[in-house]
Order: C-alpha cells, then structure tokens, then sequence
C-alpha cells in the first residue's frame, strides 16, 4: 500500500512539472508581455526598464525554476494590474468559487441521483425515457447559455432573483443551476447504470427472493453500495467545477478565481493568469491522487495492478 | 492471368456490398439527427444563396433591435429580427452554422489526428516514447478542457483558424488514452505477432494493421466530440477570445446580446442558444447510435 501511495504521488508531481512547464512556456512562446503591458509609446529602454523589474530579462530556464521555487513557498508570482501577490488575490476570490462549486454540485446531485434511480429502478419505462431526455439535454444545452435564459426568465420578467453579484442564497440558485446543469446529466448517467449494475447482483437476487418488499430492497441495499462511485464522481466534479465556472462567473458577475481568470486575460496581466490556471491543475491532480489512494484503500486489486 | 480473373469478380461484390451496407446504415440512423445534421450542412454550404441578407452589414430600413416578425414592430424583412447594429439575426444565424460546423468538424479532425497518432505510438512502440506521451497527456488532462483553452486562446489570439487548431490541440488527449489502450491488446493479437515474425516494418503493421482496427473507436470518439468542441467554441467566442467580430458566430451573438438582456430584447439570446443546442443534440443523438453500431463492447456505457 505505501509503494502504491508513493509510486502514485511522484506520477503525480511529474505531472505537475509537466503541466507547469507547458503553461510557462505557452506564457513566454506566444508574445512579449512587457509590450502587451507597456503603453504602445513606450520607448524600447522603458520596456528594458520594465523587463528587468519583472525578471523577465532573465533566461527561460532560470525564470522557470525562480518561479517553481517560489511555487513551493506559495507565492505565484506579483500581478502586474493589481500590483498585489497572485496567491493573495487568488485566496481572496478561492471561497466564492467553492461555495459556487459545492451549490452546483449539490444541484447536480439533487438532479441527477433521483432521477438516474428512478429510471433503473423502472428501466425502459416513461420515466427512463424522461430521464434519458434530460441526460441529453443536459449534454446539448450550453450551461452558460441556460445562465442567459434563467437570467431572462427569473430576473427580467418575474423579478424573483437577482442578476448578478454575490450575497444571499438567491444570488447562488441561479449560476449554481447555469453550472450544475451539465454535471447532473454526467450523474444521471453513471447513477443509473451503476444501480442497474447493482440491482442484477445476486444479493439483490436473495433480498427479494427472501421476500423483502421493492422499497427495502432499493433503498436499504441497492442504494448504499451503487452510490459509491456517484458521489466520487461528485467530489471529482466539485473540483472541476470550482475551477472551470469562468463563464458562470462572468455572466452573473461572481467574484470567483474564474472571473480573476478573465480579467487577468483582458488586462494582459500574465502572471495572474499563470497563477490562475497552475492552482486549477493543482487541486485537479491532487483530487485524483486522492481519489485514486481512497480506492486503493476500498479495493486491494487497484494496489497490485499499476 | 487467372489471378486477375479470379479477382475482379470479388472485388465488384465487394463494393456492391459495401454499397448496400452504406445505404443500410443509412436507413437505421436515427432520423432527427440526420435531418437536423444534413439539413444544418446544407444551410452552412449554401448560406450566400439562402440567407436574406449580408450578415455583417446592417439592413438598409431596418432600425435597431427590431422584433421577430409576429411581434409588434416586427417586419418579414428581418424575419427573426435586427441585432444592435441593424443587422439580420437570420442572415447571422445562417452564417453561423458555417463558423460552428467548420470549427467544430475541423477541430475534431485536428484533435482526432494529433490524438489517434500519438495513442498508435505510444501503444507500439512502448518504452520511454509510450511514458513521455502519457506523461504529457496526463498533465493535458488535468487542466478542465475550458480553462486551458481560454488560456491558450487569450495568449494566442482571436481568429477561427487559431481556435480550431486551439481546440485540436485540447481534446486529443482522451484519443491518445483511449487509443493506446486499444493498441497494448491489438499489439498481443496473434496476426500482429505473425506480421511481425514474417518481417513486416513497424510502419506496415501500424498502416495494416494497427491503424484499421482503431478507425471505429475513433470515429466514435470523434462523433462525441464535435458537439464538445462546437460548445467550446462558442464559449470562447462568448468570452470574446474566440471567432472575431463581425464575424456572424453564435457565441459571438449570445455575447452582443448580453447588454440588452435586461431590457427584455430575448429574441437576441433565444435563437442563437437554440441554435447550439440543435446542432449538439443532433451529434449526440448520431453519436449516440454510432456507438451501438461500431462497437458493440460500448454497448452498455
């Protein structure tokens, strides 16, 4: 188990290095960023000027391992706009993502654990094809689309909820929905096919031929051992979501690391946006790792496979 | 010479049959998504002939944020009505479904191509290439698709050649996974071994072999990924790193609608959306069915 644990952490820094390297030479390959981010008057010794404050008239491969370095002490580097440290401003917005991502993923769940169980539980019935409708559509509407049209519904005409802006619950009901919408057609999906995979096992087959009555069956045992996965998948999804709302936070105006991330592009403000998208692969990386150990720990196959 | 003779017959059935096993095919489809995708291909072709009006120029007597037809103020000139220059919103619209099924079939082919190539390599021929393009692939995938793609539009630029070879460049690696998972068992299969005892070129298996037997999987794959790369790109387009103005792109028209949401204008948010999500549900629905079809191992997913 520790072998597995460490052989699985050190692919996982490797990947890290990888993904940062890659990042950092995108950064540095695609143009300056000094004369994105000097006036377009600038005099070529201004720009030297400019160069040498940031550290950028140094090699690549020393500025990659500064940079590095000061990653592993937690500091990402100094936004040019803000003028204020990446990781500050980065764990300023971090909890409105995460309350954001955790609103999402509960509707995702709400959504599509009761309607993926429905829909195995009474497999190719009405309701399976409703389900299967709503799993298409999930994966057909563009969430930041279905953002615009509740926006139009619930604040222009009804005037329920508020457009835009973080507070209350109500601001949260809307974007939670935007972003939630696509990740509950992904857990209808795995809900119903990891049940229907339950119900045909043989200690499903015994509990009722003991003559437990459906609802004990389904919900005493089918439910506890399908949802494992589902709510790996949740977790997983969770990360993804804090990270990957950028439109969602643009469109209802969240003050999220997502809307940091476009600012950071519209302000040419590189080192914010390479701090940006570096975290974002950080925790995805650590989730899996430990989602990955957490298997290993419930299935001792996984250990002696890789 | 008998040969030649031998063949020629054989050969004609073959095509006979394939033929008929094409129009077969061609029958089974589901029918809403190819009505939808045909009919979606042929308004992106013949948009100069169909759409009313120059979509990037405003209508000549049309006002501003005009109404559909059938509502007060609206006229059968602008049928869908004028956005906030004037222009039609059918004419964009028509447009539009030329930029999303480009980027979205060109992307895919981009990505598909990178992503089947490098999943070949690394299954044949194993060893340090197969663990640096894992590796590499691995730390791809571990940014969300959008996030990197938004990265690499913002630092490369605007234009929908840029974002096609963007968006190659994102989604090839599920290929590279999926692919090389498919190669590690093909390369164990007895007739690979016999090629390459019979001396056979690591290029010949690839081309012979190895190559035809991944071609349903990523057709598959690819069938499920243009509605990905579609969605993508109008989310870039939206963020305004994606196709330019005053290109007529649905992305681009959600996000020129955004400023007079609040003022109840729902016809500019409306009709685009429906239009991305028309054109993603007729590829999931032909996907969906491409899946069963090709490979029935997939059967149950």
């Amino acid at each position: 188990m520790g072998q597995f644990i460490v052989r699985r952490a050190l692919y996982s820094i490797v990947t890290l290095f990888i993904l940062s390297a890659t990042i950092f030479l995108v950064v540095r390959f695609t143009g300056d960023p000094v004369a994105l981010m000097a006036e377009a008057s600038a005099r070529p010794e201004d720009l030297d000027r400019i160069r040498q404050q940031w550290g950028l008239d140094r090699s690549w491969p020393v500025q990659y391992v500064t940079f590095m370095q000061n990653a592993f002490k937690g500091e990402l580097g100094k936004s040019f706009n803000y003028r204020l440290p990446v990781s500050e401003l980065y764990f300023q917005r971090l909890p409105n993502s995460l309350t954001l991502g955790l609103a999402a993923t509960l509707i995702s769940l709400l959504i599509g654990v009761p309607a993926g169980i429905i829909s195995a539980v009474k497999v190719n019935s009405w309701w399976d094809n409703v389900a299967k409708v709503i799993a298409l559509l999930g994966l057909s509407i563009p969430g930041f689309w279905l953002g615009l049209v509740l926006i139009l519904v619930f604040s222009v005409w009804l005037r329920w909820l508020p457009t835009s802006g973080a507070g209350d619950w109500r601001h949260v009901v809307m974007p939670a929905l935007a972003l939630g919408w696509y990740f509950a057609a992904s857990m209808l999906r795995l809900t119903r096919s990891s049940m229907l995979e339950v119900l045909g096992s043989e200690y499903i087959k015994l509990a009722r031929l003991k003559g437990l009555p459906d609802v004990v069956v389904v919900a005493m045992h089918a439910f506890k051992n399908a949802l494992i996965p589902v709510f790996t998948l949740a977790g997983v999804n969770m990360v993804v979501m804090v990270n990957a709302a950028v439109i969602i936070e643009v469109i209802f105006a969240w003050p999220g690391i997502g809307r940091l991330l476009y600012e950071g592009i519209f302000q040419r403000d590189f080192p914010l946006v390479q701090g940006v998208v570096i975290m974002a692969g950080f925790m995805i990386i650590g989730i899996n790792l430990v989602v990955d150990i957490l298997y290993a720990f419930i299935d001792p196959r996984i250990r002696l496979t890789r | 010479m008998a040969t030649v003779i031998m063949h020629r017959p054989l050969a004609r059935g073959r095509a006979a049959s394939r033929l008929r096993a094409v129009l077969k095919a061609a029958r089974e489809a589901p029918q809403l998504a190819v009505v939808i995708l045909g009919g979606l291909i042929l308004i992106a072709i013949f948009a100069d002939f169909i759409a009313p009006h120059d979509p990037t120029l405003p209508v000549k007597g049309a006002g501003v944020f005009d109404p559909p037809f059938w509502m007060p103020g609206g006229t059968t000139t602008t049928p869908l009505g004028t956005d906030f220059q004037g222009r039609d919103i059918l004419s964009r619209l028509i447009y539009g479904a030329r930029v999303s099924l480009i980027v979205g079939l060109m992307g895919t082919l981009v990505a598909g191509s990178i992503g089947t190539a490098l999943g070949i390599l690394s299954g044949y021929v194993g060893g340090w290439v197969d663990q640096i393009i894992m590796r590499v692939t691995d730390a791809w995938l571990a940014l969300p698709a959008i996030v990197f793609a938004i990265f690499l539009a913002a630092m490369v630029g605007p234009s929908m050649w840029n974002i096609v070879i963007i968006l190659g460049a994102v989604y090839w690696t599920r290929y590279a996974r999926v692919i090389r998972g498919e190669v590690l068992t093909l390369r164990e299969r007895e007739y690979v071994k016999l090629a390459e005892i019979a001396g056979a070129s690591k290029w010949r298996v690839i081309k012979r072999h190895i190559l035809p037997n991944v071609m349903n999987t990523a057709t598959v794959l690819a069938s499920l990924t243009v509605g990905v790369v579609i969605i993508a790109e109008a989310s870039l387009s939206f963020l305004g790193v994606g196709v330019p103005p005053p290109q007529p792109a649905w992305g681009l028209m959600l996000s020129e609608a955004r400023s007079t949401l609040m003022a109840g204008q729902w016809w500019l948010t409306v009709f685009p959306g429906l239009c991305i999500a028309l054109i993603v549900l007729a590829t999931q629905l032909f996907g969906d069915w491409l899946r069963v079809r090709l490979d029935p191992q997939q059967r149950n997913l």
